[in-house]
């Protein structure tokens, strides 16, 4: 399935947020999660499905003024 | 002490994170300025997972983060970006960004009270990023804002306060709001004059981490905040046109007196 992981095409065979952060290597409780310009809550992210095109934002602390 | 949002602080400095030389350089800046509030963002993490060290770094500093929305232009983007940064950086604390128009970096300061209305509901501490506009300033603290932050020039312009007249103006209006300049300053003389005039904060960040040396220029500043504060609790005198003799004039010795 292919979807779009911060503005780049990403395929995955992961079926959940949770699994697609996972499958990045990203820490679970470090970034933040969007999906199609919503936040979507560390707890809600097992029981959040991805489908076909889906815009996933992936966040991270980051230097900031 | 400062107040904001029932936070005290004794420190009025609140320093950027962004653009030092290096991660080292910040932390020994975050020290020497004082400050107990420093900003923070976020950002696409890439696969470096280069957010954590970041944020491990800040945290060893014992600061209180404040983060921004830095970058969002609407207010779906702001208020998306703030309920991700509360969930990151555990506070209900958030500097509200909404930019309008590029080569300024004006705020929309539409977007912006909706913006401040909406996070204020969902529970947030909003510290927006404004104009010195009076009306404004008066909607923000309408939809709840508890902190204003007029610009004292644009983003990263060095300019000191464009319109004193007008931040003047501000602190004569909200006796009991916390006021921060925030942004456009270049020197600490800039973030005195503030001071003096009686806001209760700075922020900045390029005028530090853009400096030749960082951590020095981050003492200054710090000095200079704390001497503009002074000074305001001092109580100045009253600029005159024409001269008032210093010395007392009374037993002026006899050759005076002609």
């Amino acid at each position: 399935m292919q979807i779009i992981v911060n503005g780049t095409a990403h395929n995955t065979a992961a079926g959940t947020l949770a699994a697609l952060v996972e499958e990045l290597g990203h820490d679970a409780g470090v970034v933040a999660t969007a999906l199609n310009g919503e936040f979507a809550p560390r707890s809600d992210r097992a029981g959040t499905s991805l489908a076909e095109g889906d815009r996933v934002e992936i966040l991270a602390p980051m230097q900031g003024g | 002490m400062a107040r904001f949002y029932d936070i005290d602080v004794a420190s009025r400095f609140m320093l950027g994170t962004a653009g030092y030389p290096s991660p080292a350089i910040l932390a020994e800046a975050i020290a020497a300025s004082g400050a107990e509030i420093v900003t923070v963002s976020l950002r696409r993490e890439g696969a470096s997972g280069q957010g954590a060290a970041f944020w491990d770094l800040i945290r060893a500093t014992g600061a209180r983060v404040l983060p921004n929305t830095a970058g969002c232009k609407s207010v779906k983007e702001a208020v998306t970006t703030a309920q991700m940064a509360r969930e990151v950086f555990d506070t209900p604390w958030i500097k509200l960004e909404v930019i309008g128009e590029d080569d300024t970096l004006q705020p929309d300061v539409f977007g912006l009270v909706e913006a401040a209305g909406e996070l204020t509901r969902q529970g947030f501490q909003v510290f927006p990023y404004t104009t010195d506009d009076l009306i404004v300033a008066e909607r923000l603290l309408a939809v709840g804002c508890e902190v204003l932050m007029p610009w004292g020039a644009p983003i990263g312009s060095g300019r000191g306060l464009n319109n004193p007249y007008q931040l003047r103006t501000l602190r004569a209006h909200f006796p009991g709001v916390p006021l921060v300049v925030d942004a456009g300053l270049g020197l600490p003389s800039h973030a005195t004059a503030a001071m003096e005039i009686g806001f209760d904060a700075i922020l900045l960040n390029t005028a530090v981490a853009k400096a030749g040396d960082p951590v020095a220029m981050a003492r200054a500043f710090g000095e200079a905040i704390t001497a503009g504060r002074r000074a305001f609790e001092a109580g100045a005198i009253e600029a005159r046109d024409m001269a008032e003799p210093s010395t007392p004039v009374a037993g002026t010795p006899f050759w005076h007196s002609g």
